[in-house]
């Protein structure tokens, strides 16, 4: 164990007994222990579970120069999100600068020195609030101190006040800048030491009143993301990948490439067998002087490829296998009371299935990244959600140490969790070194990312419910069948793993005495990885859609059908209902909240006046999903023509993450969020035939686009409050629209939609 | 050798005259403010202006453009109208990623400079083929009526 970790677990234990969580003691008994053993002594959840946990050290994240400009280190990446204004306005407002004069820096990839840098799972601020408030205050604690030091007076006499510090009785000031170097030559305070603000004193958490700092370079052309690098001497690839997973080239010939125009030369990169991980495909690059010219030369290469055993699989033929899977009995995950004796006693048994394709995130920057290698190191700059991790797989691709290697992240152009995986960084570091070092840069034409990129995965979902005379359900069996992504780093385990199983499936927080949840095996034959609120979008899908077939069969009213399967406001365990994962979060502090759930249902079904009277061919549907520990329930409104034409022109959502630290950009993911879910229903779809993905651009993986997004999206936040734990914001949005729009169209029309995406199922 | 007019700057370029407006733009000319996001004209992400008329770059061969006014989201600012999307994109904001956003600002700008109020199916049809995953498409609509209802006030 290196000195730095070890330095790591005295941190992380800080603030755990600071929580309360162990005594201080174990501060001091921790050193120089192994990982392992504190592990098996007391679970870790939140950002101490993770890989490097949190750091909230100032002097990592604060610098102040002496013309008082306040520069703050960001060390999770934005990929739309606004972290890079959220997180350092977090730090400012403990400091209490003045945000005119606060500078953002994007920190480089390197966890031990700013903490776990992962930018998914919806966690950026719930894990990073409390540290950055921390650092900041921190920071302000050293002004103070540096300022009472300078005028000799007791440091309970002074406070920071917008960037100055206030020596009250006297009205004394003092600026950040005349006090930046006293201060830096303070120690650290220690954490209990630093008094924080209280919400009251707020000045830009939770208020909404700060633009994104990238904003002005967007409009104007300027954001640099990771497609744009330019560095002297840049050389552009291009890479013709294997068309099928764990493809191979037999034999090449490069002499039409080299032809081109512009092509200097042309590389096989080596791939790596499934489980491929975060590793290249492998293939044969093309690398020019322009990227026009590298794409011609590529179009020039003659390629003969083993396709491997993967070259047979049919997106046709894998739905009817899942189909087969999910109507036959399987691995139980989760089993309340006796549901195959209640299904056989109830009076009425209702049965649906559901089907969720392939899905590829897409984002409008394709995958790009550029390196150099100069004397043993290389240098990466690159559009990455986890830096570390293209860091370490940089460093031991090309055989070089971890601190040989450093990561330059830009903004994201999108990310979606594609970008969480970095095999076009490794690729970039690859061919650079091909060149010698010279920088190359590889950038990812839309046909290789619709082709090769890490997909959402595709799933059946068989539901079967018993109802009462009443109509309530007195059993409920729900198979779910998908690839796992766990099949990427290792043997396939042919089951769903606890943080797919959590997203939704045995975490379903119905008051139903009979309950059985099964996953049957399934076998991966892409790779299969994370998408925007991942497997939660067919297990809301299937189940919020359900549920509204349930309330159908027994005639009665979705919402309220919906609100008395949850039963009863309650905090529920989540490990009562089989889910050891809930997204990393302590089942203590993040107990699954029913009440919360009702609450959100309740407030979008209010605003968006449930249950108003519409015309034919016009209808509400409504949906409720709880995933990374946020709540959201979701009203869409929609018509539907004769001819089948649909339209959206009301969305209304409820969302309750807790306290909003940056309410505006919460809104704008809700938003987000919206668009995304309610494109993935209407047009998304990747399908494979021979191996092979059959999509390759915009014209036939179509998404939303504005026509037809929603005409108007309300979204309606609870208010929270800044003692309870934060809930996540990027994610949790995305999975109810899709059963809500069919709910809708199931209203508007009397069409149940069981098969994703709608397409053309609303033609005559 | 091949000169283009960008920006009102006369630039000459040494590529193949097929070679396409965005890569020599961004590869060349080291303007990478105009962004590829399909290379088939199905995304709008590489908009620029052509003798004022909205145009996807990723399929423009530079041959195709000798003689022409080419503007690109770099220089639409000094542009009134182009100056007041822009404005109003901050105002609202639009930007999520915000990579998308150099073309829906020229795909906008030429829609109010060609209809100063459109309706909502000119936007529609002006702005459909410009696509923002982030989802940002209520606020462009948005930002869009507020430049056409402050229309003159620059």
């Amino acid at each position: 164990m290196s000195s730095l970790q070890t330095t790591l677990e005295v941190v992380n234990l800080g603030r755990r007994s600071l929580l309360g969580a162990i005594p201080a003691v174990g501060l001091i008994l921790a050193v120089g222990f192994p990982r392992a053993a504190l592990a098996a002594d007391e679970p870790k959840y939140g950002v101490d579970s993770m890989p490097h946990g949190w750091v909230d050290d100032p002097l990592v994240f604060v610098a102040i120069g002496t013309d008082g400009t306040v520069t703050i280190t960001c060390h999770r990446q934005e990929m739309g999100q606004g972290v890079r204004t959220s997180l350092p306005m977090v730090v400012a407002d403990e400091l209490d600068a003045d945000w005119s004069r606060v500078r953002v820096r994007q920190a480089q990839g390197d966890e031990t020195r700013f903490g776990n840098q992962d930018t998914d799972g919806s966690r950026s601020m719930r894990h990073f609030f409390a540290p950055m408030r921390q650092c900041g205050a921190a920071a302000r604690t050293m002004l103070e101190q540096a300022a009472a030091a300078q005028w000799g007076v007791p440091v309970a006499e002074v406070a920071a006040s917008l960037h100055e510090i206030v020596h009250r009785p006297t009205n004394r000031t003092l600026g950040y800048g005349a006090l930046a170097i006293a201060a830096s030559r303070l120690p650290v305070p220690a954490r209990d030491k630093v008094r924080l603000k209280t919400p009251a004193q707020f000045r830009y958490i939770g208020k909404g009143n700060v633009k994104i700092v990238d904003g002005a370079d967007i409009v104007a052309g300027r954001g640099m993301y990771g497609i744009d690098t330019r560095l002297d001497g840049m050389l552009y690839a291009v890479v013709a990948r294997p068309a099928v997973y764990g493809g191979k080239v037999v034999s090449h010939d490069a002499s039409g490439a080299l032809k081109v125009p512009g092509v200097l030369r042309v590389v096989e990169i080596p791939g790596t067998p499934p489980p491929s991980e975060f590793q290249p495909l492998g293939g044969i690059a093309v690398i020019a002087t322009n990227t026009w010219a590298a794409i011609q030369g590529r179009n020039a290469l003659k390629i003969e490829w083993d396709d491997g055993p993967n070259a047979s699989y049919d997106s046709t033929a894998y739905k009817a296998a899942l189909e087969t899977a999910a109507r036959n009995p399987g691995k139980v995950v989760r089993n309340d009371g006796d549901a195959v004796a209640a299904m056989a006693g109830a009076p009425r048994r209702v049965q649906a299935e559901y089907y969720i394709p392939h899905m590829t995130q897409a984002p409008m920057e394709p995958p790009a990244a550029t390196a150099r290698i100069v004397d043993g190191r290389c240098e990466v700059w690159a559009a990455v959600q986890a830096p570390q991790a293209t860091r370490d797989r940089v460093a031991k691709r090309l055989g070089l140490a971890l601190d040989r290697v450093s990561v330059n992240v830009t903004l994201l152009g999108g990310g979606f969790g594609r970008k969480s995986k970095p095999d076009f960084a490794v690729e970039a570091a690859l061919l650079s070194k091909a060149m010698d070092g010279k920088p190359v840069k590889v950038t990812w034409t839309r046909e290789d990312d619709v082709r090769h990129s890490y997909y959402h995965t595709v799933s059946v979902e068989h539901l079967e419910a018993g109802l009462a005379a009443s109509g309530k359900p007195v059993a409920w069996l729900h198979r779910s069948v998908a690839p796992a992504i766990a099949a990427l780093f290792g043997p396939d385990p042919k089951h769903e793993q606890p943080g797919e199983l959590g997203m939704g499936l045995v975490n379903v927080p119905f008051a139903i005495p009979n309950l059985r949840i099964e996953n049957p095996e399934a076998a991966v034959h892409t790779r299969v990885g994370w998408y925007r609120s991942v497997s939660n979008i067919p297990h809301a899908f299937a189940i919020q859609s359900f549920v509204a077939e349930l309330a159908a069969a027994a005639k009665r009213d979705p919402k309220d059908y919906l609100l008395e399967l949850i039963g009863p406001a309650r905090r529920i365990d989540t490990r009562t209902m089989e889910d050891t994962w809930n997204y990393s979060e302590s089942p203590v502090l993040y107990p699954l909240d029913t009440g919360r759930l009702r609450r959100v249902i309740e407030t979008a079904a209010q605003q968006a006046a449930w249950g108003r009277a519409m015309p034919a061919g016009r209808g509400l549907g409504i949906a409720a999903h709880y995933s990374f520990v946020a709540y959201v329930a979701v009203v869409v409104e929609v018509v539907v023509s004769a001819r089948g034409e649909l339209s959206i022109p009301r969305v209304d959502i409820a969302f309750d993450c807790g306290a909003q630290v940056n309410p505006e950009r919460v809104r704008s993911q809700l938003e987000g969020a919206c668009v995304m879910g309610l494109g993935n229903a209407l047009l998304s779809e990747i399908t494979f035939k021979a191996g092979r993905v059959e999509q390759g651009n915009f014209n036939d993986y179509q998404v939303a686009r504005m026509n037809v997004a929603p005409r108007e999206i309300r979204v309606h936040m609870i208010p929270g409050d800044f003692a309870m734990p934060l809930g996540g914001v990027g994610e949790p949005g995305v999975p109810p629209m899709a059963p809500a729009l069919c709910n809708a169209i199931f209203a508007a029309t009397g069409k149940r939609i069981r098969r994703l995406p709608i397409a053309d199922q609303l033609g005559a | 050798m091949i000169t283009l007019n960008v920006n009102g700057e006369s630039k000459t370029v040494d590529v193949p005259d097929d070679t396409r407006l965005l890569w020599t733009l961004r590869d060349v000319l080291g303007m990478t403010g105009t962004k590829f996001g399909c290379g088939m004209a199905l995304c709008g992400a590489c908009t620029i202006h052509l003798d004022g008329v909205p145009t996807r770059a990723c399929i423009t061969p530079i041959s195709a453009v000798v003689g022409k006014k080419i503007t690109t989201i770099e220089a639409i600012g000094s542009d009134p109208v182009g100056h007041r999307v822009q404005a109003a994109w901050l105002d609202l904001g639009v930007p999520q990623c915000g990579y998308c956003q150099s073309g829906q600002i020229m795909a906008a700008t030429a829609l109010l400079k060609q209809k100063p109020h459109p309706t909502d199916a000119d936007i529609d049809a002006a702005m459909s083929g410009n696509i923002c995953r982030c989802g940002t498409y209520t606020r462009i609509r948005a930002a869009i009526q507020q430049v056409a209802r402050t229309e003159g006030d620059a």
